[in-house]
């Protein structure tokens, strides 16, 4: 089982954290992972990406045309990151409108939830409820409980499951 | 395995559980993307480590080089870690260590940063190496990385040399499971064995040293742990070869795999670019008419090489700029196999440019230095203030400290024509630590008049915050002497020096008016204006702030000012309404924006 995604966002959108949630379900089912992140500058409010290969890789990075699923925080990241995507790759989108992909307003259901920074979690739903990632629901709220601060341990899993529930 | 054993690691990560289970007890470094989550896993996991460890944040790469080096002179093992400009600063000591070696093992771990992602160039560490005659290892992963840092101190051990590793940015920012093992407990007293023909050689041994140096790499050369590893290929092109060495080389293992073209001839994977076994290099002109080359970023491996139907950066197959991306990596592939090539790909596209937080203090100060003097001329640094740029605040970013030094120089350049424009220089308190205070001096000395604001946040914040000296705190949250900024400025030789926290628009506004007569003064000079509000990104300072709940009415004319001139990037124009609006999900309430709009519709309430 080989699977290649991509995290898409801005800088303070929590996409670190759901890349690391991805890949710990990886690593808890003892699959090889590997992940590429976007560490300094951008991570002020600028573009930033993530890749992750679940299975038998060497590299990090994904070539144009090869991810499976994409996970896009931020709508106007479709035109930069769009081309990694497979053509018949999944799309998941956090936007309000009608679009490309399959979208949830995640930043306003997180908004409702206290915080607009747990649409990264709210975003992670969907595609688990979308049958479109590696691992399941209960694998993602195993690897949510392991790298979530305990004291915000329950307000992260009710974005995933806002998410998953739809 | 245990899930204690098997974790996922970032390459950083992963490095700095290798420095701890090889038995470091001395570990320096210097922030900078992308080497700083090194010595910060260290700290994290001092801990473990089952004999003491001394753990610090230097104030510059070159001090943390040296305090490494001395523990090494003692028998202990030692790394110091910084960024690839970092070694610039450290290439005094760094440069004489080849010939003096040391003692326990030494090892510099040097991140690189093709692309470049977050530094101010793309400079190769190997080659750097090359000329200052230091081993030097290039991972090909995360986990890589780690099983290299035991190797280097072991050879670094053997033949008394610092050794480099050089991971790059895609092996430090990658996370992969990580098999962690038991510390080593080396039992090792610091024993300092005098020898001033070696530890203070003057001219006199170095020729002898230096003797020694080439024999040592004559041999490491050849160690047999180190040699390129060879992947055979399946005899259908015998007389091609690749090499590749890095990150890159994990690219290309994948893409062949992809292709489907997995050995289709063979394949070498150099672990160490140099010194490179000369055997190694014979024997690939002897067996193949064509090698591709493919490394990160100088054509290290290939100018050892010379091999006469080398494919690489020289022959340019290769491109010489930027990073080696698996599609760039597909591209050359292509052309060296004689493969169809791969559909053409689309134009790259930036994204969102990055800008200073919503609130952040450096906002407030740029604005206002940019309304003072709008013909200014405004020398900066290195950090988050850099982002000053968007506000067009900021002229000028070379290296660290070089503002003052550069202000000082367009002082002089402008004074001998006789009007100079109001210069008014911007470095972060961190920055001012690591190389203003020379600069400063030297700005004092030769009598230049420029204006020096020091941005004083608190921290280190590019770099994700890091403690600075003036707040009394070590590495961990140790707490220790802190220096404060204010007296080495007076002990610079500064006679203006005023301090003001940037939310206090009028007040800073009037400070840098002053500052600048001062500095037009007959008796004037260089002017210090500390900008002093805390780091936005840090929870007691956001805590310790009132933060009002901010609307734009229907007063807004649309005028853009807002959202250019103050970039707030909480502030955007709708595209409907043509009048700015405010991103609750980013505001933070600071209320600096309210004085920006010439029609005075930013309002604030209290928050409910
Ligand atoms: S109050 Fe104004 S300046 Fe401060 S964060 Fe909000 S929009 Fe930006
Ligand atoms: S809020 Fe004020 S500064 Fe911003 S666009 Fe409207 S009128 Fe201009």
């Amino acid at each position: 089982m080989k699977q290649q995604l991509i995290v898409s966002g801005i800088g303070g959108q929590g996409v670190l954290f759901l890349t690391r949630v991805i890949a710990q379900a990886a690593v808890n089912r003892q699959m090889p992972v590997l992940t590429a992140e976007t560490h300094g500058m951008a991570q002020r409010g600028g573009t930033v990406l993530s890749t992750i290969k679940v299975g038998d890789f060497a590299s990090p990075l994904i070539r144009a045309g090869q991810a499976d699923v994409g996970l896009l925080l931020w709508e106007a990241n479709l035109p930069v990151h769009r081309s990694l995507l497979r053509a018949e790759g999944r799309l998941l989108v956090n936007a309000a409108g009608a679009g490309e992909g399959q979208r949830i307003d995640a930043s306003g259901i997180a908004r409702d939830l206290g915080s607009a920074v747990l649409a990264n979690l709210v975003l992670l739903g969907l595609a688990i409820r979308q049958k479109a990632l590696f691992c399941s629901a209960g694998e993602c709220e195993t690897a949510i409980r392991q790298l979530a601060p305990v004291k915000l341990a329950d307000q992260n899993l009710a974005a995933f499951r806002k998410g998953l529930q739809g | 395995m245990t899930d204690k054993d098997n974790q996922l690691l970032m390459g950083n990560e992963a490095i700095g559980q290798g420095l701890i289970e090889a038995g470091c007890q001395v570990a320096a470094a210097y922030p900078g993307t992308p080497s700083t989550e090194i010595l910060q896993a260290v700290i994290d996991r001092a801990e473990l480590a089952p004999e003491p460890l001394h753990i610090e944040w230097s104030v510059n790469e070159k001090i943390a080089f040296e305090v490494a080096l001395a523990a090494s002179y003692t028998g202990k093992r030692a790394a110091a870690v910084m960024k690839q400009v970092g070694l610039n600063v450290a290439a005094d000591p760094f440069m004489r260590t080849a010939y003096l070696g040391v003692k326990g093992g030494m090892l510099t771990i040097v991140a690189d940063d093709p692309g470049p992602h977050s530094s101010q160039n793309e400079q190769d560490t190997r080659l750097f190496c090359l000329q200052a005659r230091v081993p030097v290892l290039d991972p090909a992963s995360p986990a890589e990385a780690k099983s290299l840092v035991p190797v280097g101190f072991d050879l670094s051990e053997r033949y008394e040399v610092n050794v480099v590793l050089r991971p790059t940015t895609r092996i430090c920012h990658s996370r992969q499971n990580i098999v962690q093992q038991q510390p080593q407990r080396l039992e090792r007293t610091a024993h300092f064995q005098k020898d001033p023909t070696r530890w203070a050689a003057t001219p006199a041994f170095l020729p002898a040293l230096h003797r020694k140096l080439n024999q040592h790499l004559a041999e490491i050369a050849r160690e047999p742990g180190l040699q390129p590893q060879l992947t055979p290929g399946n005899g259908s092109r015998p007389r091609l070869a690749m090499v590749a060495s890095g990150i890159v080389y994990s690219h290309l293992v994948d893409l062949l795999e992809e292709l489907d073209l997995p050995r289709c001839c063979d394949l070498y994977q150099v672990i160490m670019p140099y010194p490179m076994n000369p055997d190694f290099c014979h024997q690939l002109h002897r067996a193949y008419d064509r090698v591709l080359i493919l490394e990160e970023t100088y054509p290290v491996i290939e100018l050892q090489l010379a091999h006469p139907g080398a494919v690489g950066k020289q022959s340019g197959a290769v491109p010489r700029e930027g990073e080696l991306t698996p599609d760039v990596v597909h591209q050359v592939l292509a052309d060296f196999l004689e493969l169809s090539p791969p559909a053409e790909l689309p134009a790259e596209r930036r994204g969102q440019r990055p800008s200073l937080c919503p609130g952040c203090p450096h906002r407030a100060a740029f604005y206002n230095i940019k309304a003072c003097f709008p013909k200014g001329i405004f020398p900066s640094d290195i950090g988050c203030y850099t982002l000053g740029m968007n506000l067009g605040a900021v002229n000028t970013v070379h290296c660290m400290g070089a503002c003052i030094s550069q202000g000082a120089g367009f002082y002089h350049a402008y004074a001998q024509d006789g009007e100079v424009p109001t210069i008014v220089v911007t470095i972060g308190d961190s920055t001012f630590f690591h190389a203003g205070i020379p600069a400063l001096i030297n700005a004092v000395i030769q009598q230049a008049r420029i204006i020096v604001v020091i941005l004083d946040n608190a921290t280190t914040a590019m770099t994700g915050g890091q403690p600075v000296p003036h707040m009394g705190i070590a590495a961990g949250g140790k707490e220790t002497r802190a220096v404060a900024i204010e007296p080495l400025v007076k002990a610079s030789g500064v006679d203006f020096l005023e301090v003001c926290d940037p939310y206090d628009q009028e007040q800073f506004k009037t400070l840098l008016q002053q500052a600048d007569a001062y500095t037009r003064r007959p008796d004037g000079g260089v002017a210090v204006l500390i900008s002093r509000h805390g780091c936005i990104m840090d929870r007691a300072v956001r805590s310790g702030q009132p933060a009002f709940k901010i609307s734009i009415d229907e007063h807004c004319v649309g005028c853009r000012k807002c959202v250019e001139a103050f970039e707030c990037p909480a502030l955007s124009m709708d595209p409907i309404s043509g009048k700015a609006v405010v991103s609750q999900d980013r505001c933070i309430g600071c209320g600096v924006c309210i004085p920006v709009c010439p029609v005075d519709a930013i309002g604030k309430e209290d928050k409910a």
